[in-house]
């Protein structure tokens, strides 16, 4: 039925049913994008040093000087939040990228191959779903040792099965969809099926869990870094700060409050972009 | 009958499991980079010391008879001497399990108590503003690290207004409601968030079908459509997140455990690791390895309690 009423709605709502505007992605931009640039560079909004000691202002509370307040050495906290800006992102996204082509291409390989190397597959994820998840990786930091890297090797081993099973059972569904079918018709080698007529097709959903994935690695390797393990002081990182001001929590609320703030409201960028995109593909 | 049936059968499965996870709990001290002697005992070690700890873990052996004890010992629940404390794993992991547990149970309950009215609020008025009042909660519940949130509520409610101990565990019922109530709070919050979400949808699911318009049509009062017809049939894929959730709960606990310095296993796992004291490393993961284990099985069993249709076999 044609809607005759749109006379009577405000001109704006006209405007934005047309443009059918995906508002958790405008959220997502209007948050993600200053955090980027301030990632890339913090310089821009700071002068100070975030590494730099200031016996004059130790545990001062938030002012014009230090619109954050101070930490214990004097240490402005609005500029080590913003500098650690790059480093929460970098995490993030590394604890991301490993698991992510990894897994998509065991789990490709494993569900259009099936067979021995299938069961493998199979098997090594019931393995790790066993464990639980902050365990196993606390486990594997315990043998490797404290430090981001082995913190990004830890991740990574225990992460690329969530992107294995995701995209094996997409390919399950869509290896006997006529596309491919026709493509082994025409006699294309395996490797040309696979990666450019499988792989195009099944890798959204994995794409789209790459972005609530960033949220969950970005609060991961904060909670590591919390408890001494991730990035060592005195590195500017959010979850490390937290940790100093817990410390000083009753002379200094501003220490741990303002870099968790910037967690949350990194995450919910994330969180919006990963919802947009689901309604974009109208996965579901 | 059917269903120890299925108990048995369900418990039989997790037999391979069980095998591979002492095996990765096994080899965790065999794929320390280096001698796992010096690394426990730290480089300034004597020889002596160091060939005494290496006897005592028999390191000596070929690694299936050291696999071989290192089973034999688990049936007799031996699961070595601690480094540091001198004491059986065993007993430092039993005395604080408790606290863990209580934390998860705990955790739960405030979860499952809060989501229920909150989903149904949030069904019943679908798009309206409370809705989306607890739809933007929601994100912030995910988004929010557990150890931020402990440290902001014992803030709140340990040093400016003080209500609840700033820390710490003392025994007695009263005293472990009291002590673990906002760690509990901190950790259930990221669970309501997403089982609210879930619930949520299942019940909008519910609520179109025929038999709650005829239910409607019948006149029964909106509180029993609800209880009785929409929650029931809803609740089942929540349970389900409720297992996975709880899976999780597992390993969450540590971080908030630490903020409020509570004796449970997940400090205990954290300060073994800063002082490579690897035995009792080894003992808390297998023991969390076993509780998701068991959470598995316990979510696999509500099924048949919630949901008749569902059959065991």
């Amino acid at each position: 039925m044609l809607r005759t009423s749109f006379a009577k709605e405000p001109k704006t709502h006209r405007v934005f049913r047309r443009l059918q505007m995906p508002w958790n992605l405008v959220a997502a931009c209007i948050i993600l994008i200053p955090v980027l640039i301030i990632a890339i560079f913090p310089g821009w909004f700071t002068h100070q040093n975030p590494t730099d000691f200031n016996y004059d202002a130790i545990l001062s509370s938030p002012s014009a000087a230090h619109i954050f307040g101070t930490d214990s050495f004097g240490r402005d906290i609005f500029t080590r939040v913003l500098y650690a800006t790059h480093l929460d992102l970098e995490i993030g996204v590394f604890c991301v990228l490993f698991p992510f082509i990894f897994g998509s291409t065991m789990g490709v390989l494993a569900g259009y191959f099936g067979g021995w190397f299938d069961s493998l597959i199979m098997r090594i994820l019931d393995i790790v779903v066993a464990f639980p998840f902050f365990v196993l990786i606390l486990a594997i930091m315990a043998i490797l040792g404290p430090g981001m890297i082995n913190m990004f090797i830890a991740v990574s081993i225990v992460g690329w099965v969530s992107y294995a099973r995701l995209t094996r059972s997409e390919v399950l569904v869509s290896k006997k969809m006529e596309y491919v079918q026709a493509a082994q018709i025409l006699g294309y080698s395996k490797p040309r099926i696979l990666f450019k007529h499988v792989l195009p097709n099944v890798i959204t959903p994995a794409i789209v869990f790459v972005v609530s994935d960033i949220v969950l690695c970005i609060l991961l390797g904060s909670s590591l870094s919390f408890l001494g393990l991730g990035v060592q002081p005195p590195t500017p990182e959010w979850g490390a700060m937290i940790s100093d001001g817990q410390s000083f929590l009753s002379q200094a609320w501003w220490i741990s409050t303002f870099p968790g703030l910037a967690i949350l409201l990194v995450g919910i960028g994330f969180s919006l972009l990963g919802d947009s995109l689901v309604d974009l593909f109208r996965l579901n | 009958m059917q269903f120890f049936k299925y108990l048995i059968r369900r418990l039989l499965e997790t037999i391979p499991v069980l095998i591979v996870i002492s095996l990765l709990v096994f080899l965790m001290i065999h794929l320390i980079p280096g001698d796992p002697a010096v690394v426990m005992l730290g480089g300034r070690a004597t020889p002596q010391a160091l060939e005494n700890l290496r006897v005592e873990m028999g390191f000596k052996d070929p690694l299936y008879i050291q696999y071989f004890h290192f089973l034999k010992n688990l049936f007799s629940l031996n699961l070595g001497n601690s480094i540091y404390y001198h004491v059986p794993v065993f007993e430092l992991i039993s005395s604080r399990l408790g606290v863990t547990l209580n934390l998860i149970v705990y955790t739960a309950l405030i979860a499952i108590v809060l989501t229920v009215p909150l989903a149904i609020y949030s069904a019943d008025h679908r798009n309206q503003a409370g809705d989306q009042i607890i739809r933007v909660l929601g994100l912030v519940g995910i988004c929010a690290p557990g150890f931020w949130l402990a440290i902001l509520l014992m803030l709140a409610f340990s040093i400016k207004i003080p209500i609840f101990p700033v820390g710490g565990y003392s025994s007695g019922f009263l005293n472990v409601v009291k002590s673990l109530f906002l760690p509990a709070l901190t950790l259930s919050f990221g669970m309501i968030a997403i089982l609210v979400r879930s619930l949520r949808s299942s019940l909008i699911d519910v609520l179109k079908t025929d038999y709650v318009a005829f239910a409607r049509v019948k006149g029964i009062s909106k509180a029993r459509l609800m209880v009785r017809h929409v929650l029931r049939s809803g609740l089942i894929s929540t349970v389900t997140l409720l297992g996975v959730n709880l899976s999780w709960l597992v390993g969450g606990t540590l971080a908030v455990e630490k903020v409020f310095a509570l004796p449970g296993i997940g400090v205990l796992m954290i300060d073994s690791i800063s002082s490579r004291d690897y035995p009792v490393v080894q003992g808390v993961t297998l023991v969390f390895a076993l509780l998701v284990v068991l959470i598995n099985i316990l979510t696999d069993l509500s099924y048949s309690v919630l949901d008749p249709r569902v059959s065991l076999e």
